[in-house]
């Protein structure tokens, strides 16, 4: 069981609900992933729209636990007070909290990360803050309340996977206590085994699933690779080395000469 | 006449308050929340809430997200 601010959860796959081909594709695809908890954003709603309304809908028919994020936001302001919009409607202290600093790479700007998070924290709010691999960033988030960390290990949307897997290692071991949880730059299913081999938490894959040819079938593929992944780190992965160990016993071998 | 800036898009309106603004632009769900001039107006507080002349208001709604 993986414990987020006193709720326990069984799935350690989140899943994001943006980009999918169609409503019922998502749907289908959050049911394939075994994910309990998706994330959503908020968005301005046209004059008498009911686009809002109707996708909260179709995700409160899904009974998952929903994830609020403030993608899109680049200054502390915006980020807290989307915060807050998102607990009004959703009505959950937890929230994604993104703030992005550079517009290629959607890198979050650690600094205003930080002061949003505090100020979050201090209102109630359960955060769980997009960041980079960075152990400093990361202790301020957690001094400033952060009770869950969740590290890019590349890009949003890049596929690129772990590109810096010394890094993600480091950060396990400096926060033993801490659920982590890689939150961007997955691309395949065995990217998350890998993460999740290292003793990561959990992952949140969005583009990766959403963007394949075949969403469902990937949702699927990839909740099969992160319990392998975890399956595996929990049972004791064999550290590599540079010469040949036999694998048969060599006592009681025939000698022919 | 009050000039409301709405969702970015500058409008003439008779309403004084948020909740009347809402009404007056056929904004009816309980799904939506408000934000004026960057800070969260909360549903309970709609009602109360006296807008001025130039304001920027947001009006926002759950979507897709990652």
């Amino acid at each position: 069981m993986l414990d987020l601010y006193g709720v326990e959860i069984t799935s350690r796959l989140f899943l994001g609900t943006a980009r999918y081909p169609s409503p019922k594709i998502l749907a289908d695809a959050v049911r394939t992933s075994r994910t309990e908890i998706v994330t959503v954003s908020l968005r301005r709603e046209t004059a008498g729209g009911k686009a809002g309304g109707s996708f909260l809908d179709l995700i409160a028919a899904l009974g998952v636990r929903i994830l609020p994020n403030t993608a899109g936001c680049h200054s502390v302001r915006e980020a807290v007070t989307t915060a807050q919009m998102a607990r009004e409607i959703f009505q959950t202290n937890w929230v994604k909290l993104e703030v992005i600093g550079h517009h290629d790479t959607l890198q979050p700007d650690v600094f205003a990360l930080v002061e949003a998070a505090r100020i979050l924290s201090e209102d109630g709010f359960e955060v769980f803050p997009y960041t980079t691999d960075d152990l400093v960033v990361a202790e301020r988030l957690v001094e400033a309340g952060c009770k869950v960390l969740m590290p890019w290990c590349a890009p949003i949307g890049s596929a690129m996977g772990p590109v810096n897997l010394p890094a993600l290692r480091a950060m396990r071991a400096h926060f033993a206590e801490i659920p982590l949880i890689v939150d961007a730059g997955l691309g395949r299913p065995s990217h998350a085994a890998a993460v999740m081999e290292l003793g990561y938490e959990a992952v949140l894959l969005n583009t990766a699933v959403a963007n394949a040819s075949d969403p469902v079938t990937m949702a699927g593929a990839f909740a099969d690779a992160i319990e392998a992944g975890r399956a595996g780190f929990k049972a004791g992965l064999l550290e590599p080395r540079d010469m040949a160990v036999s694998s048969t016993p060599v006592i009681g071998k025939a000698v022919f000469s | 006449m009050r000039n409301i800036i709405v969702n970015g898009e500058k409008r003439a309106v008779e309403a004084t308050t948020l909740d009347a603004l809402l009404s007056l632009l056929d904004y009816k769900g309980s799904w939506i929340a408000t934000a004026v001039n960057g800070e969260i107006v909360r549903r309970a507080e709609r009602n109360a809430y006296a807008l001025a002349d130039g304001d920027r208001v947001e009006i926002l709604s759950p979507m897709q997200g990652g």
